[in-house]
């Protein structure tokens, strides 16, 4: 059994798997970027006392799961969503799904994702995939970062959507209950609602550790790294800011640039000659962001490492942060 | 970033796919573009690595020196912290930092050794001895 379905490469999973299920159900206006800009994705956090893999936890996205369900419930599209306590009624409903022919978005974990190499293998528990029909033990899958479609045994999708550990996905699934119709004027007041909730969310968020201020924090507490941790643990946590900031999934420049084509598009639904330069401003952070990560690996490669480096890589993010109060605040000004 | 400088480096990447990157094209305009990696990030991954194969050849010396049982060993070599292993084995936290002593875990029964095998998804023969393909 197979749905009628077309494999879509996207930039990062959960916006490319709204959009492909969305698409799927013929609605066709909303795109990767309208997808992250109306959930409102963007975002930055730097956990404090949490650590993962050893090193900070640091997100440059909104929590997982949230792109997805804000998307739909700005533009009024119902939406189906289950986790499971047996594995048996999670099979049970996805062969249900497969059998409509009904393309689904299901929660995995990356540890034992077969097509994934070892390198990029960690106990992530929040990559997304769709999975569109079964060819006789193999689901056939489309993971959104993958340029072709793929597949795993029922074996291996059982494991990845009952991987364990934090943000477990209980064999999660989800996808639109039906088509809805978009008029220009919805997209318009979704597009608008979900840079609303963006200006919110990097602005005015409770606590020094996150939005803006946390971009700013995080770079005066990089100038201390070096004393504090030594240079080679340093170095460790700088790979993985850059990991979180550019690893496949970002768009590159820790989603400012996917964030840039949204504000472009948005254009077309709501015109306003202030999202142009709005936009421009974080293709300027998605290239600072990238400046950063050039000093960073000249620290973790060992080329560099003097206090001096520190400094400079910190200044960077306080850099950043500027920029993007600058355009958050821009954005927020804006009459609609 | 313009679509001119999408990077298009070797690295770990290329065995799975070619990644989307979001850059602008001669007129500013963004468009998809797609990259075989960023040498920046093929070093963030190496050096992430490097310290992975560091603790584990590190958890390694201490089960070989009586320090610590090899559930020590197989928690670094799957990636694992006590807070997943305690996911994935169903037990307590205190429990698992108890069978990290080579003591505690001599005396453990088929069953739970049964858990972390599974957990870890290796025979119990081979949890025992670490005699493990590293491949």
């Amino acid at each position: 059994m197979k749905a009628d379905f077309e494999h879509r490469q996207a930039a990062h999973c959960e916006t490319g798997v709204t959009m492909s299920l969305l698409r799927n159900k013929g609605i066709t206006q909303i795109t990767e970027p309208l997808a992250f800009g109306i959930g409102a994705g963007l975002f930055y956090v730097y956990v404090p006392f949490v650590k993962i893999n050893n090193g900070p936890a640091i997100a440059f996205r909104t929590f997982p799961g949230v792109i997805f369900k804000r998307t739909c419930k700005a533009l009024d599209i119902p939406i189906v969503r289950k986790k499971f306590n047996s594995k048996e009624q999670a099979a049970a409903f996805l062969q249900e799904q497969i059998d409509a022919g009904n393309p689904v978005g299901c929660q995995v974990g990356v540890y034992y994702l077969s097509y994934f190499p070892k390198e990029y293998r960690f106990h992530f528990n929040a990559h997304n995939i769709i999975v569109y029909g079964k060819e006789g033990d193999d689901f056939l899958v489309s993971d959104p970062i993958m340029e072709q479609a793929t597949h795993l045994t029922s074996y291996e999708l059982e494991r990845v959507r009952f991987a364990k550990g934090a943000l477990a996905p209980k064999g999660q699934i989800y996808y639109p209950a039906k088509h809805v119709e978009l008029t220009n004027e919805k997209v318009k007041l979704a597009i608008i609602k979900g840079i609303k909730n963006n200006v919110q969310n990097m602005l005015h968020i409770p606590g020094w550790f996150g939005g803006v201020a946390g971009i700013a924090w995080t770079g005066k507490k990089i100038k201390t790294w070096r004393d504090k941790l030594g240079i080679e643990k340093a170095g460790l946590y700088l790979a993985q800011l850059v990991r979180m900031q550019e690893e496949i999934g970002t768009g590159g420049g820790g989603f400012r640039y996917i964030y840039a084509a949204f504000l472009q598009e948005a254009q077309a639904y709501v015109p306003n000659d202030q999202l142009p330069g709005i936009s421009a401003e974080f293709t300027k952070a998605g290239d600072l962001w990238r400046t950063a990560a050039v000093q960073a690996a000249g620290i973790y490669k060992g080329r560099i490492g003097t206090q001096a480096d520190f400094n400079v890589m910190g200044d960077y993010l306080l850099e950043v942060a500027e920029i993007e109060k600058k355009a958050f605040t821009a954005l927020k000004k804006i009459k609609w | 970033m313009e679509q001119k400088d999408v990077p298009q480096d070797k690295g770990a990447l290329g065995k799975m796919t070619r990644e989307v990157c979001y850059a602008t094209d001669e007129n500013g305009k963004y468009v998809t573009s797609l990259s075989t990696g960023w040498e920046v990030k093929n070093g963030a991954l190496d050096t992430t690595w490097k310290d992975i194969e560091g603790r584990i050849a590190v958890a390694r010396q201490k089960v070989t020196a009586g320090e610590a049982s090899p559930v020590l060993f197989f928690m670094e070599y799957r990636l694992m912290d006590i807070n997943i292993l305690k996911d994935y084995t169903g037990l307590w936290k205190w429990q698992i930092k108890k069978h990290l002593r080579p003591a505690a875990f001599n005396k453990l029964s088929q069953k739970i050794l049964q858990r972390y095998a599974d957990a870890f998804n290796v025979s119990i023969d081979k949890l025992k001895s670490m005699d493990i393909d590293e491949g």
